[in-house]
């Protein structure tokens, strides 16, 4: 088996279309994950039983059960309940979703970490819950997380290419059509694997850096 | 309703082919942990170096990524795969490499004494790894690779892309056959949550009978 060369350089801008559809979609569900992570995490920690149990359910099948199938019932299911989505928006959804339960459980580790003389002393200086939170405990909270978080990043940076499956045309679908149109697969889908070694093992190297920097006392 | 029994065997028929392959790419995903995980804490540079790449190659890549290459590309590179070969062994050495990493950090965080103790009573290497450090260092290992399993097994329904029958696979034939979108989609998300709470109990239970009679485990 030759590789060629050529015909390599000649997919590249079809690639290209794919790596900014990826790229897209790994900002876009990062930034639902990120969030969503935070109000499931507070939510979990809700003193109302009525809030924190029925989130904790929902956080442990979102993460007992694959991703590519929440992606299926986000794509074919929710049209039939009339919400029209673009694959590109189920996709980001179903991502930042999906992955909204992992940083959940990091902000949670986060925040019990944070001494109980924080709460009290809010307490004692007479601050609202919501004062609690975003002057007090989100601020000590976030910088130790911050590597753990980048880790979920990478991750779904790299689950990407399970948007294909409902057909978004991020990289591995582009490469497929290339693939399947020139009827040649090493090339587009070894160039695939080497795009994610290419991304993903400097940011090893990175986060390992961010580690070292944030989490100190962990050691 | 009778007819929804067909379907409901189909999806059955699927969660047989799911088990199958989760059990089996565990298998491999165990195995490819250890050989990797001691192989990082070798003193031979090579070894070393290999166990490095191996884990960094397939954490670097998703699953996704990984199956279609070993399916689509290395049968041109003279490895003709089945889909169940391709499936198994990409999941398997996919999660081993995530496994690999645990098994190197509960072997490392063996306190030095035991090894000293080992040297002391004039073991070898091999009966010390044997009969002294794994014994203690599996117990620390369980609780990830429970985790680790129930990664692997929300990992299977990928196969499905590759036309291997799995629960995903018939679950979205069910959906092309009768229209339905909601039923089958939410009966294998139902399925495949019990089977992750099922390995997290099974688990569980393991790792009480294993730090049963160790020291500081805590039981």
């Amino acid at each position: 088996m030759e590789w060629d060369w050529e015909f390599s350089i000649q997919i590249l801008p079809q690639l290209w279309e794919g790596v900014k559809v990826t790229i897209q979609a790994t900002i876009l569900g990062t930034m639902i994950a990120m969030t969503l992570g935070l109000l499931l995490a507070i939510a979990r920690r809700s003193a109302n039983e009525w809030i924190s149990r029925p989130v904790g359910v929902f956080a442990e099948l979102i993460r007992g059960t694959p991703l590519l199938v929440q992606l299926y019932f986000l794509f074919y299911v929710l049209p039939d309940l009339g919400l029209l989505l673009s694959p590109l928006t189920a996709g980001v959804l179903g991502l930042g979703l999906h992955y909204s339960t992992y940083t959940a459980e990091v902000y949670r580790t986060g925040i019990d970490a944070i001494p109980k003389g924080q709460w009290e002393a809010s307490k004692a200086t007479n601050l609202s819950a919501n004062q609690t939170w975003t002057h007090i405990i989100i601020p000590q909270a976030i910088p130790p997380m911050i590597p753990a978080l980048a880790n979920y990043f990478v991750a779904m940076f790299k689950e990407t290419p399970l948007l294909a499956a409902i057909t978004v045309l991020e990289l591995m679908n582009q490469a497929r059509s290339v693939a399947n149109y020139h009827y040649k697969y090493v090339e587009p889908m070894t160039m695939v694997g080497l795009f994610f070694l290419a991304v993903s093992v400097p940011s090893v190297i990175l986060l390992r850096k961010l580690e070292a920097r944030f989490a100190p006392s962990n050691s | 309703m009778e007819q929804w029994q067909g379907y409901i065997g189909l999806i059955l028929q699927g969660a047989v082919v799911t088990i199958e392959i989760t059990i089996m790419g565990c298998i491999v995903a165990l195995i490819a942990a250890f050989i990797a995980g001691l192989g990082r804490l070798s003193r031979f540079w090579l070894v070393r170096w290999m166990a490095t790449a191996y884990i960094e190659f397939f954490r670097g890549t998703s699953i996704f990524v990984q199956l279609f290459w070993a399916y689509f590309v290395l049968p041109l590179l003279g490895v003709p795969l089945s889909p169940l070969q391709a499936g198994v062994i990409a999941l398997g050495l996919n999660i081993g490499a995530y496994g690999a990493e645990v098994v190197r950090g509960a072997i490392k965080s063996i306190p030095r004494e035991q090894y000293e103790a080992c040297t002391a009573l004039n073991l070898t290497r091999f009966q010390e790894m044997r009969h002294v450090i794994l014994p203690q260092a599996v117990v620390r290992m369980l609780p990830t690779f429970g985790n680790n399993s129930i990664e692997l097994l929300k990992g299977t329904a990928v196969v499905s892309l590759i036309s291997l029958s799995d629960m995903t696979f018939q679950a979205q034939v069910v959906r092309a056959q009768t229209g339905s979108t909601a039923v089958p989609f939410l009966t294998i998300l139902l399925l495949y949550f019990l089977f992750s709470s099922t390995i997290s109990t099974v688990i569980k239970r393991l790792e009480r009978h294993l730090s049963r009679g160790l020291d500081g485990t805590g039981t």
